[in-house]
């Protein structure tokens, strides 16, 4: 035997239980009967006091919904999900908390081994977190520091009772409820998310970040982010999720919209670690996720970066519809699938606008038996003239088990744009493992390094604290895909 | 004291080494010269554990430990190391991270406190002021748009840094100018004591009048042909291989 396939054998055996954020958390929760009917959707509407206008759009959303036919067109399978098994409401029973000090303890311990501190003089400086448990908000940190300044960051169930103008405003406006299936689903029965209001010239004076935990059995996560940066405004947001191990399939089907007005800017950043499914592709997270953002503003500008290493099936494209003359929309993704995962994954720039410019980077790294699709659209609509993109679509091979797949599809109606697609795949070589490994590093290692260093463009557009988590996230879930 | 005894290896259906013999005795440094194609770089990659190339026969004993049963990594904290003929570039890795990287995998391995950052740098800011290098050599990535020249004295940094028992430079010399022959030379040189020894495999006998070897030897068609103290480079050096490769 080799030593590769030993080293990679002995891995695979110690890497079984390596996601070390599938503990649950023992709770008393409060959840709705099970299954999908207008009255869970009335029930959902009325837990959460909202008003008549919310319940009409929910109730229009799932009538629609159930004429909608799930979507088949991505490079991914699964089988039928049961929409009727699975539970669309469930909350801590307790009521909800006031403050940080009357949230429940195990739910603090929680977030404390996650390494999200809620207690604001432990938490990272200069991060504000809205922490997500199941379909609630528990906990928004920093509140009034940010308040000071003007800047809304709650709950979105909250900001439907205390700021209905610009919910009603906005809500819907960048990714309407019909726009497709799961974003049908989510209109009727989210239940919690966070928003996010940073009024004209205000630049956030800290990062703002949800933490998405789905924790029970059987239940889907529907949450909503609604974020706005009126003229002149900035922001930075980070999101990160985790769920515990379970072997039957959770769906996690989020909208998250963005807009962005004159000069603003909106950076968007998600480390998603959802549970993946252990090595065999049993359990993990569905997640079926529509996120957009409209530059509405000229010269406004919106950037995605994602790091995507969890979820048993990634389905997302978060895109820019690059509205407002010379916007600029950004999209940087890794993607990493390993053992049974499955990603298909990319964004869509939509130029409108004169001189708009769109980038796109994505990585994509597959392991063991996944696949990853990279999935993008540029088109550039007659008026853009002077409209730009450039796209590079690059993907890691590790192992002959696996495949990696770019679906790129341009459509210009513009003579006047310029369009640039730039695309490779590669393994990582031989002489590069050996070379690290001649200087000491494990084989686990050097693939580690290999791996950071294919997705170092897409790395450093994140804030600097999580800059390193998610490299460390990348090593670990390559454990065990060397050979 | 590194002994290798009678080895031969293949790659594929191609045999290689043919059974070489040689020994490095602790604090010794020796030449290894030959024409291109006697197996030299060959050598190289068995004593570090390359994939792909098959010992059939023979052993390699370094320090009374079987290396050819090591994985790299393990012979690297034994205190091995090999200077590539032709480095290996690391895309998007930089080149600091990665030396650290591997210093502390290397004194992890020995049982030694790992460097911080802060000591890191400091470590590598002096090692690279002694090998008359820049600072922004930690910076770039490893290997990556390097000069053939600054290819070589990037393994010459890292050598340095991992200080080993063990250096094979498999010719770390070709296609530098004087002065960073020069400066390779040094890096060689700083390492000598008791307890280093070095394999210098090259093809022209200049870098002998730096690293003045205490023993040559000459490598044809896969095996140990002749021996000899530092002036059978100058014969080589005078003469050619011709002849040799029959013995
Ligand atoms: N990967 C390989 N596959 C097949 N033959 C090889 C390979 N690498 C080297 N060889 C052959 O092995 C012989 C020795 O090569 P090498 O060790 O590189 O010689 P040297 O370093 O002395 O010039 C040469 O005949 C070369 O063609
Ligand atoms: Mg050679």
């Amino acid at each position: 035997m080799s030593a590769t396939v030993e080293t990679r054998d002995t891995v695979e055996a110690l890497s079984v239980e390596k996601y070390k954020y599938g503990f649950t958390t023992e709770i008393a929760m409060e959840e709705f009967p099970k299954g999908l009917n207008e009255e869970i959707v009335r029930l959902i509407s009325a837990k959460k006091g909202e008003p008549d206008w919310l319940l009409a759009w929910r109730l229009k959303a799932f009538a629609l919904w159930q004429k909608l036919e799930e979507p088949h067109w991505a490079r991914v399978e699964h089988p039928p999900i049961a929409y009727d098994e699975l539970y669309y409401y469930a909350a801590p029973a307790a009521p909800a908390p006031k403050s940080l000090e009357e949230v429940d303890p195990a739910l603090l311990n929680m977030y404390e081994k996650l390494g999200i501190p809620l207690n604001e003089r432990a938490a990272l400086a200069g991060v504000a977190v809205d922490a997500v448990f199941d379909s609630v908000s528990v906990a928004t940190t920093f509140r009034e520091t940010l308040a000071k300044s003007g800047v809304i960051f709650c709950p979105i169930s909250e900001a439907v009772r205390e700021h209905p103008e610009l919910v009603r405003k906005y809500l819907g406006s960048v990714v309407p409820y019909g726009d497709n299936y799961f974003a049908a689903l989510n209109s009727a029965v989210f239940s919690d998310g966070s928003f996010v209001y940073i009024p004209k010239g205000v630049r956030c004076p800290m990062e703002l970040s949800t933490y998405f935990r789905i924790n029970a059995r059987n239940t889907g996560q529907f949450e909503r982010t609604l974020i706005i940066a009126e003229e002149g405004a900035s922001v930075s947001y980070l999101e990160g999720c985790t769920a515990p191990m379970r072997d039957e399939n959770q769906l996690h089907a989020a909208v998250v919209e963005l807009v962005a007005m004159d000069d603003a800017k909106i950076k968007y950043s998600t480390v998603q670690n959802w549970y993946p499914g252990d090595a065999q592709g049993k359990g993990g997270i569905y997640n079926f996720v529509t996120k957009r953002g409209a530059c509405r503003g000229k010269n406004s500008k919106i950037s995605w970066t994602q790091v995507e290493t969890g979820s048993a099936i990634t389905w997302k494209y978060p895109s820019c519809i690059l509205q407002g003359d010379g916007s600029v929309g950004e999209f940087y993704s890794v993607a990493m699938t390993h053992n049974h995962q499955q990603a298909d994954t990319g964004t869509k720039m939509i130029h409108i606008g004169k001189n708009t410019t769109s980038t796109i980077i994505s990585k994509g790294i597959s392991a063991g038996h996944s696949n990853n699709t990279y999935r993008g659209l540029v088109k550039i609509m007659p008026n853009a003239s002077g409209a730009r993109n450039y796209t590079q679509c690059d993907s890691l091979l590790i192992g002959d088990q696996c495949g990696a797949h770019t679906v790129p599809y341009i459509e210009s109606r513009n003579a006047s744009a310029k369009v640039e697609h730039e695309a490779t795949t590669s393994k990582i070589a031989e002489d590069q493992l050996f070379y690290c490994r001649s200087r000491g590093l494990s084989e686990e290692d050097a693939v580690g390094l290999i791996v950071n260093g294919f997705c170092k463009d897409v790395l450093k557009e994140l804030p600097m604290e999580f800059a390193v988590e998610a490299q460390k996230l990348l090593a670990v879930s390559l454990e065990g895909s060397v050979g | 004291m590194l002994e290798i005894k009678n080895l031969s290896a293949r790659i594929g259906d191609k045999e290689i080494l043919r059974g070489v013999n040689l020994i490095v005795p602790d604090g010794e440094i020796h030449a290894i010269m030959g024409p291109n194609g006697a197996g030299k770089s060959t050598l190289s990659y068995v004593l570090s554990g390359r994939e792909g190339y098959e010992v059939t026969g023979g052993e390699a004993i370094y320090n009374g430990q079987d290396i050819l049963a090591l994985t790299p990594e393990a012979r690297a904290a034994a205190g091995m190391f090999l200077a590539f003929q032709y480095p290996v570039e690391l895309p998007g890795v930089g080149n600091a991270n990665f030396l650290r990287t591997a210093l502390n995998a290397v004194r992890r391995a020995r049982g030694e406190a790992e460097l911080d950052a802060v000591a890191f740098l400091k470590l590598a800011r002096a090692a690279l002021k002694n090998l008359s290098m820049q600072d922004d050599m930690l910076k770039r990535n490893v290997n990556v748009g390097f000069s053939g020249g600054e290819k070589k004295r990037n393994e010459v940094l890292q050598m340095a840094l991992l200080r080993p028992g063990l250096a094979i430079l498999d010719e770390t010399d070709s296609g530098l100018d004087i002065d960073a022959l020069k400066i390779v030379a040094e890096g060689v040189n700083a390492l000598r004591s008791p307890v280093f020894s070095a394999l210098v495999i090259t093809h022209y006998q200049r870098l002998l009048d730096y690293i003045v070897p205490d023993r040559v030897h000459v490598l044809a068609a896969g095996k140990i042909v002749r021996s000899g103290g530092p002036e059978l480079a100058l014969e080589l050096e005078a003469r050619g291989y011709a002849g040799l490769e029959v013995a």
